[in-house]
């Protein structure tokens, strides 16, 4: 019963984050410049690591790896971020303007 | 201190875990993947990482020129150091079986020591060659 229950917790979990990177795999392929891409995947990276790792978790019944995902997740939760912000930094920086919807181009 | 706080407080939460996951990578390197090269890398991009967000000065500080020639010299030594020992005790160049009374003990000695001379020497390789070419605008610290 309680095997079960966290059978299909873990996979409510794992499939919600395949679908939140699907999300941002989306995003990456369909917003317009560096930013936006940014805003896209660097959130959802996160958020779609995490609950993957998440859902990896209940599957284990060995310590040691259960202490190895929780010590991803924490590294995920800080470098993820991290990167995308020093990315933006280093754009904008770079003389990098941040896209407006005038400068939108009707789509063929 | 000023600039780029997220930078600067997350590289202080990181360069230690790198490090100490670059000596696991060292150390662990008889059981499973790992070794003195990529331990020596890894080791490396934690100060890499450093000198990137605090700045080369900070990073010079923190690993003199001293140290990293004596590191580079000591690393090669320690290597080549093994192999003439191995002959000394009667066996070939880097010969680890004869370094102790057991065969394995002594190849596991002998791995050892070659991993920790390696990674010794990539490490300050690595940092030298980074550090030389950050710095290649301006006026180098004595010793580089």
């Amino acid at each position: 019963m309680i095997a079960g229950l966290l059978d299909m917790a873990s996979w409510g979990l794992v499939l919600a984050g395949s679908l939140v990177i699907l999300v941002g795999t989306l995003g990456l392929l369909r917003l317009p410049d560096l930013f936006t891409r940014l805003h896209g995947t660097g959130m959802t990276d996160t958020m779609g690591a995490g609950l993957l790792v998440l859902g990896m978790l209940l599957q284990t019944t060995d310590w040691l790896i259960a202490v190895k995902l929780v010590l991803i997740l924490v590294f995920l939760a800080i470098t993820s971020p991290t990167t995308s912000h020093a990315l933006a930094s280093a754009a904008l920086y770079g003389g990098l303007t941040p896209w407006r919807l005038s400068d939108r181009k009707d789509e063929p | 201190m000023r600039e780029k706080p997220i930078l600067r407080v997350a590289t202080k939460l990181l360069v230690p875990f790198i490090l100490l996951f670059a000596l696991y990578v060292q150390f662990h390197g008889d059981f499973g993947p790992g070794g003195g090269f990529q331990a020596g890398v890894i080791f490396a991009s934690g100060f890499i990482l450093y000198a990137l967000v605090f700045g080369l000065d900070f990073a010079r500080d923190a690993l003199p020129a001293a140290v990293r020639r004596v590191g580079m010299s000591c690393g090669v030594l320690i290597y080549a150091g093994v192999g003439v020992a191995g002959m000394l005790t009667g066996g070939r160049y880097l010969d680890y079986s004869v370094l102790a009374a057991d065969r394995l003990a002594g190849q596991h000695i002998g791995i050892f020591l070659v991993e920790l001379g390696v990674g010794l020497c990539v490490f300050t390789a690595l940092t030298t060659i980074f550090f030389v070419f950050a710095g290649r605008n301006r006026d180098l610290g004595p010793g580089d």
